[in-house]
């Protein structure tokens, strides 16, 4: 177990890398319930958060969801966030653990005319990941899960529970998010996790460790690795985020169409690494012996069987890259971004 | 976790084992489930001399990497090959076939292998892991 924004979490449960092959190869449950929930209600809450966020969330059509992304006035992230349209006038914004108290304060600032209420403390989150993920959550709830397209969601029971179920996850896998109401969450996550798979066990469950190296090889950005205050969209690579064709003025706007035109300064390129000590968050590339970035995120690829990391470099992605690994420069090969993406 | 009656350990979490002149190290149960999944285990080479407290090889799991430490002073006679093709052995039997390398110990003045003063029982070491929380 770990402190991880103040929530007790488990880093593994047994083996990460066995958790990690379950995601890729059946379905495993994760319980994220640290995560944070903000409901924005109201008749104006789809103009109000067209204003707080750089996404148009007021085009979305309720049972949808959109990835977004909350920015400071000059334009740095200061969480991304996936927020879903559940009915017509409410909208719930998940918020990343150690950002729900910036992003709760900067919507009641940013908001008026919409209510803002902070749901994390009574909302459970359960996610069911993996290829067989539909077909293991189907005996459990009424809902037409194969109607539920990749971001979009549904209000059913899951194991006769009320329940928000979205075709969402942070896997590179097919999957599920469930939110329920807290006191319902124990009673959800036994049924699945009991619940019959082809090998006859339960769904295993798992931790943050395999949840890292899943969406790193799924080529994810992970906030406070990818993104941060001193970087701005465009510079994740994650422009298409930012909604300059929206009506009306947001926050960060001005700053955001600056940056929309220039060049930015770095790029986030994928490395595979030649050898097999694994590069880790922090860690010089090189190209010919200098410096020219970063490494944002590094971890054993269960799927690759290699290291692989994400880095910020500055300028082109072309060349040949090194990474010091203490002290020790390893060839890395340069690739396209996911490392893996799932057979559809 | 197990703590072997009859090994030596560490406070960096090794264990030892004396044959003669000949210490066997590997880590700990405690340290295998502390590291996560093993990944990678950069050992010695044979013929290398080793110091105790000094770092002489990595532990590479999914999240961290460790610095492993010879508990002895002396040469390196044997590292453990199967590592490289299964580091998870040090998950799976960290004290048998998950040990790292053997180190020919000087003899002290009674003709035993000189082991360093520092070096814990199992009772003090498991102390010393759950003062460790």
């Amino acid at each position: 177990m770990t402190d991880f924004a103040g929530w007790l979490m488990p880093l593994r449960y047994r083996s990460e890398t066995a958790e990690h092959n379950a995601v890729r190869s059946d379905a495993a449950l994760f319980d994220l319930s640290h995560m944070g929930e903000i409901a924005v209600t109201g008749a104006g809450a789809g103009e109000a958060l067209d204003y707080a966020l750089t996404g148009w969330l007021s085009k979305l059509v309720p049972g949808r969801a959109r990835y977004t992304m909350l920015c400071a006035p000059d334009g740095g992230v200061l969480d991304d966030l996936v927020v879903y349209r559940q009915a017509e006038d409410r909208y719930l914004v998940i918020a990343n653990a150690a950002n729900t108290p910036v992003v709760l304060d900067e919507l009641q600032r940013r908001i008026s005319g919409a209510g803002v209420t902070d749901e994390t403390g009574v909302t459970a989150l359960i996610a069911i990941q993996g290829p067989n993920a539909q077909a293991r959550l189907t005996p459990f709830t009424p809902l037409a899960l194969s109607s539920i397209p990749y971001y979009a969601g549904a209000y059913g029971d899951v194991a006769g529970r009320p329940a928000w179920v979205a075709r969402t996850g942070y896997t590179g896998e097919d999957g599920f998010e469930i939110f329920c109401a807290a006191g319902d969450a124990e009673h959800i996550w036994t049924a699945l996790a009991d619940s019959e798979g082809p090998a006859g066990a339960g769904l295993p469950a798992a931790g943050l460790a395999a949840r890292d190296t899943l969406r790193l090889e799924a080529g994810m950005p992970l906030y406070g690795n990818e993104l941060g205050p001193d970087m701005t969209p465009y510079e994740a690579g994650l422009g298409r985020v930012v909604r300059l064709d929206k009506p009306g003025d947001f926050v960060g706007r001005a700053e955001l169409a600056e940056h929309a035109a220039e060049t930015p300064r770095h790029s986030l390129i994928g490395l595979i690494s030649q050898s097999r000590r694994v590069p880790r968050h922090g860690y010089a590339v090189l190209t010919e012996g200098k410096q020219v970035g970063a490494v944002t995120s590094g971890a054993p690829s269960p799927t690759l069987g290699k290291p692989i990391a994400m880095a910020y470099i500055e300028g082109t992605r072309e060349g040949s890259f090194w990474i010091d690994i203490r002290g020790r420069q390893e060839p890395a090969e340069l690739t396209e971004l996911p490392f893996y993406r799932r057979s559809k | 976790m197990s703590v072997p009656a009859e090994l030596r350990y560490t406070e960096e979490h090794e264990w030892v084992s004396v044959d003669g002149d000949t210490a066997s190290v590997g880590v700990t149960d405690y340290a295998a489930q502390s590291l996560g999944d093993v990944v990678f285990v950069s050992l010695p080479t044979v013929g290398a001399s080793v110091a105790a407290g000094e770092p002489c090889g990595e532990v590479e799991s999914t999240k961290s990497v460790s610095d492993l430490y010879s508990p002895v002073d002396g040469e390196v006679t044997e590292v453990n090959e199967d590592l490289n093709d299964d580091p998870g052995l040090v998950n799976a039997e960290p004290y048998g076939a998950g040990w790292m390398f053997r180190v020919r110990v000087a003899a002290g003045a009674d003709g035993e292998a000189a082991l360093p003063a520092g070096l814990l029982s199992a009772t003090e070491y498991e102390e010393l892991t759950k003062s460790a929380g």
